[in-house]
């Protein structure tokens, strides 16, 4: 549990080798491929996030719109007054704050109760920012002009999908991640055992709301004009469990592989049936739950299993067998 | 006198009408093996559920030591040092056998953590007779077996309190010999044990004394002879024809 494996430094060079290629696209082009990977590293990264807490809990949260809103306003309130870094941090907590409430209120209830609350929060979450605004301000909207450039966006984005990935992989490797396993497989053992459940999990729902809330604040630039319905659009929401639910939460890696195609499709549909994204949302949705419940790659772990069940090796079948 | 281990002190639990546990009194001391026994739906779970925090005790109150564990929850308990087996079995079915032990030493009242948490899953599943069987799904385990990995797992935390729920149900014969000699060593070392049991060539074997418990009450207690000898406790086993 202290050092490293191979396979991790497989993983980890493999990864960085990634990281580069994606960090030098912006001086290869700067239209639609570095806007589409913008896109595909916003997904990367909350997609990630949310894995980091429902994958081992089966919680599934639709509160990311919440989270991510929180950060982007966030940046919106602020930007006049406080530098943009600040401001990420100031999202960060805000919205952990936010998952710490919202955890300590739910998750001692499960199933589908949660999934509900969560829905429920962030449309209550974008009508009290709406109705805040049109009493205060009188305004619907918020600008926010900066010089962050979309490059520097999607160095934000790729920066925090990696800080996703090691402080999952250090959760793994920790306590935390310990005690995640256990409850993942039996919450009343867990407890019996000495772990307090209800602060591991809220600990965990924090900790991805404030990558969300990050993930927020880093767009922010990007929209220039703030409004409730497109900071807290609840297809982010649905998007995230989507594509997350397509690559496969068993793995933190497994979202990446349905971050990707289903980005790309988005864009496509968007741009060609811009009336159709629904329909197409809610056949994918269908489609993933039907024909891949596991994911890709949890399909793909079952395959590998049958082909190996198929050709056994002779020193694992004496293993296997009882003495 | 030293303070006991652990103290009940008029323990109560009422489900709305029905009262599971009536005000029940017991002391374990130190190091004794106590029998927990009585007919099926005498309360004796429940008992061991006031016990380990599953269940919050109506009234009355549970000391573990000179400290009070009633009203805390299962996690705190666990920590005080009260480590338990389920009467159906519960393994961690996607671990491994190694980190279902593991779970015990790391999170329970022994706090461990790394390698030192892996000796000790190592060390119990040696001591269980599993040690061949460390690195497989527990999933993939026989039931003897998955009850021996939850005893490793209890054991692990190296608890103050060992609370054995039925335990030894459901084994064969052989099996039986097994686990009962396991659980001697245990009470040889100087374990401190309540056990929940049916199987009365166990409790004569292995007990120092018992409590005996029918429809909430607690009918009797003290030597496992005298007590299993009690007309009452005959009554309450036999029922009340005493020509039966």
């Amino acid at each position: 549990m202290t050092r490293l494996t191979t396979e991790e430094i497989r993983i980890g060079v493999i990864g960085a080798v990634v990281v580069a290629l994606v960090a030098l696209l912006p001086f290869f082009d700067n239209g639609f491929y570095l806007s589409l990977t913008v896109n595909i590293m916003l997904y990367a990264a909350l997609c990630t996030a949310w894995t980091l807490f429902s994958g081992p809990t089966h919680y599934v949260s639709l509160a990311t719109a919440a989270f991510f809103g929180i950060g982007t306003y966030a940046v919106g309130l602020g930007i006049d007054h406080l530098p943009f870094p600040v401001l990420v941090g100031v999202g960060a907590v805000a919205a952990a704050l936010l998952a710490g409430i919202v955890g300590a209120a739910t998750l001692r209830i499960s199933g589908v109760y949660f999934v509900v609350f969560t829905l429920g929060l962030a449309e209550l979450v974008r009508q009290l920012v709406s109705w805040s605004q049109s009493k205060f301000t009188g305004r619907m909207g918020l600008y926010v002009f900066t010089d962050i450039r979309e490059m520097h966006i999607l160095w934000m984005l790729l920066a925090l999908t990696v800080v996703v990935f090691l402080t999952g992989w250090l959760i793994n490797r920790s306590r935390l991640g310990f005690a995640m396993e256990i409850i993942g497989n039996d919450e009343t053992v867990a407890k019996h055992s000495g772990i307090d459940t209800a602060r591991a999990k809220i600990l965990l729902f924090m900790i991805s709301g404030a990558f969300i809330g990050i993930a927020g604040a880093i767009m922010a630039p990007r929209y220039a004009y703030i409004q409730p319905p497109s900071a807290f659009n609840p297809m982010i929401s649905f998007l995230v469990v989507i594509m997350a639910l397509l690559g496969g939460t068993k793995r933190l890696w497994g979202p990446l592989v349905g971050v990707i195609p289903f980005t790309i499709l988005m864009d496509i549909v968007s741009s060609r049936f811009p009336n159709h994204t629904y329909i197409v949302m809610g056949i994918a949705f269908l489609a993933i739950v039907y024909l891949l419940p596991n994911g890709v790659t949890g399909r793909l772990e079952q395959l590998r299993e049958r082909l190996r069940h198929r050709q056994p090796k002779p020193e694992a079948v004496s293993e296997e067998k009882p003495a | 006198m030293s303070t006991p281990a652990l103290t009940v002190n008029a323990a109560r639990k009422q489900f709305g009408g029905l009262v599971a546990v009536n005000d029940v009194d017991f002391e374990v001391r130190e190091g004794e093996l106590l029998g927990l026994i009585g007919p099926n739906g005498s309360g004796k779970t429940t008992m061991l559920n006031l016990i380990s925090g599953a269940l919050k005790p109506t009234a009355g109150e549970i000391r573990l030591g000179a400290e009070r564990i009633s009203g805390k929850s299962p996690h705190e308990i666990a920590q005080k040092g009260v480590a338990r087996t389920f009467q159906l079995v519960r393994v961690l079915p996607s671990m491994s056998a190694e980190r279902n032990v593991m779970a015990g030493a790391v999170f329970g009242h022994a706090r461990l953590w790394g390698d030192e948490a892996r000796d000790v899953a190592r060390d119990l599943l040696a001591r269980v007779g599993l040690e061949k069987r460390a690195h497989l799904p527990v999933s993939a385990l026989t039931y003897i077996d998955q009850k021996r990995i939850e005893l490793a797992r209890a054991l692990a935390s190296n608890p103050k309190l060992l609370l054995l729920d039925e335990w030894l149900a459901g084994l064969n014969p052989s099996e039986l010999q097994i686990g009962i000699s396991l659980i001697e060593e245990l009470g040889n070392e100087g374990r401190t044990i309540i056990m929940v049991e049916h199987v009365m060539d166990a409790i004569r074997a292995l007990c120092d004394r018992c409590v005996v418990m029918n429809t909430g009450h607690k009918i009797a207690e003290g030597e496992v002879g005298a007590v299993l000898s009690d007309p009452e406790v005959m009554r309450a086993y036999l029922g009340d024809d005493e020509d039966a």
